[in-house]
């Protein structure tokens, strides 16, 4: 611990999940309570212990439904951060803290939807964008042009990145290739056995050019839950703790949500930045102590924009960190050994963090052979962020 | 909550937003008019519209109209998933405005394969969804400017 604060003082104890698919049939409300369940028994941790949950929003599943259903008595702890995706590792944080304070014991951070069978993110706004209040106002700027949906949203940002550093369409499926690669592998995985080559890639439907339907994530049903509880804690159960050493938010300069068209470097993600250096001051690490990382993947190019924003590599220069083979399972930097979710599932970010914390246990499918000590999760991008860093108890 | 199958072909795309922050602009567009909005003190632009200034936070503010000249500075052509307020595929650009913010509009009469970033383009109005009057982008009327 180097910061003073929270970092080290609480862990990932448990993770669990229901399966991933695109029609569950079943409730979402039935769904948190599965993945909460699997998650506190993968911790060992009775469900009454339960003291606290922290959310994010577009989470249809309210803490309290979920304490009602599961019999869990009282709750001294609560939380929910905005930005859906952006937000996916800020409830880690959120639970860090309300450990560390000792405002809450044992905290549980959970993302359950049917976002395939019910309603789709990428099929056009979601139910709240009808609503007339200033949260829904940054729409007036891009919605009556057509711009509706996240693809369409980030399409900008790619198609500048593409002019300014030479990076190409194929630059991007080198992501889609990699993914898939690994989803092959993992049982749990949607696209399981479904390798892809870079010419179907090429050969995929465009959506929003420059983005072509395999450089987009899946649309999933699906809950994943987590259990964080102190360190101290964590070493007496039955994994070892997936320690969470740093974990922030941030918002940049003049930030919109999906669409900070205005600043002077739209491909740039300032926000991002910001939260990356939180990462390294907290952790007491740089880029380079980084082993493995799981980086949020709704569309491709946002993994070479965080891999720059992160400092991996230089800017403009991700296109050949990847075709160097860096973020593969031997490489530098293994990235999204689940299969991300363009290949695993689309469960918000949330199974990527489970997956950080199999990673630092030594039980991913597709475990590196070399030690896996310090993992970085992120969150969506380019809304306001968030991220983790995750290591080993030694 | 909104299961969109049974609204039939409705366009999804919301309703403005009209608000006492913005609704100048609204206005102006309705008129055929591209306004900015400018600081009172520091005369600073800004867009899209704010209550106050993110360089001196003054509250007072007025409007200069653009000339509509602009450049293209990102774009995308949308083909999925469709909408019935628009016809697919669908061009959609950011421009610098010559004034020096900028705008997002849709693009209008020009051959996708023509788009390149730093175009010259004019900002029109036509109407949108909703029967909204707002910018569209063309080329440019006079030639190039």
């Amino acid at each position: 611990m180097t910061d003073g604060g929270f970092s080290g003082k609480a862990a990932i104890a448990g993770i669990g999940a229901t399966e991933f698919s695109k029609n569950s049939g079943r409730s979402e409300w039935r769904l948190a309570c599965e993945s909460v369940l699997a998650a506190l028994d993968d911790a060992q941790i009775g469900v009454e212990e339960v003291d606290g949950f922290a959310l994010f929003t577009m989470e249809t599943n309210p803490e309290i439904a979920v304490a009602r259903a599961l019999g869990i008595p009282e709750l001294t702890f609560f939380s929910r951060i905005p930005h859906g995706g952006g937000g996916a590792c800020a409830p880690v944080q959120q639970a860090a803290l309300a450990v560390a304070s000792g405002v809450a014991d044992v905290v549980v951070v959970y993302r359950a939807f049917n976002e395939r069978s019910g309603h789709r993110f990428g099929a056009g706004p979601p139910p709240f964008a009808y609503t007339a209040n200033t949260d829904q106002e940054y729409r007036n700027w891009i919605n009556p042009y057509g711009l509706l949906t996240p693809a369409q949203q980030e399409a900008f940002l790619a198609r500048l990145y593409m002019e300014r550093y030479g990076a190409t369409s194929a630059d991007f499926g080198q992501i889609s290739v990699l993914s898939r690669k690994h989803a092959a592998n993992n049982p749990k995985a949607w696209f399981h056995g479904r390798p892809i080559t870079l010419e179907e890639h090429q050969n995929s439907r465009m959506i929003a050019d420059p983005l072509r339907l395999l450089d987009c994530c899946q649309e999933s049903d699906g809950g994943q839950a987590l259990v964080i509880v102190s360190t101290e804690r964590a070493r007496d159960l039955p994994h070892p703790p997936a320690v969470i050493s740093a974990a922030a938010q941030g918002v940049g300069p003049q930030q919109i949500s999906m669409s900070s068209y205005y600043r002077e470097d739209i491909d740039r993600m300032p926000e991002v930045e910001l939260v990356a250096r939180q990462m390294w001051r907290q952790a007491g690490i740089g880029p380079d102590q980084v082993d493995a990382a799981i980086l949020y993947d709704a569309f491709t190019p946002m993994v070479l924009l965080q891999l720059e924003e992160y400092g991996f590599c230089g800017r403009g220069e991700a296109k050949d960190f990847i075709a160097e083979g860096n973020l593969e399972l031997d490489g530098r930097l293994p990235v999204n050994t689940h299969g991300g979710q363009l290949g695993e599932g689309y469960i918000h970010g949330v199974n990527g963090i489970a997956e950080g914390v199999r990673l630092v246990r030594g039980t991913s499918v597709n475990q590196p052979a070399k030690a896996i000590d310090t993992v970085l999760v992120t969150g969506g991008s380019p809304v306001p962020h968030s991220a983790l860093v995750l290591t080993a108890d030694h | 909550m909104s299961d969109r199958s049974q609204d039939g072909p409705r366009t999804s795309v919301p309703r403005l937003i009209i608000t006492q922050d913005n609704e100048f602009w609204f206005t102006a567009a309705r008129e055929g008019r591209l306004e900015i909005q400018r600081c009172g003190e520091c005369r600073t632009l800004r867009h899209p519209p704010a209550p106050s200034c993110p360089r001196c936070r003054s509250f007072v503010w007025d409007t200069v109209e653009s000339s509509r000249r602009a450049t293209l500075h990102s774009y995308t052509v949308i083909h999925h998933p469709p909408d019935p307020a628009f016809e697919y595929p669908l061009a959609v650009g950011l421009v610098d405005l010559e004034e020096g913010t900028r705008l997002v509009a849709d693009i209008a009469g020009i051959p996708h394969e023509e788009l390149t970033p730093g175009m010259e383009l004019e900002v029109g109005f036509a109407e949108h969804a909703h029967g909204d009057v707002l910018p569209q982008l063309r080329r440019p009327s006079g030639g190039a400017a």
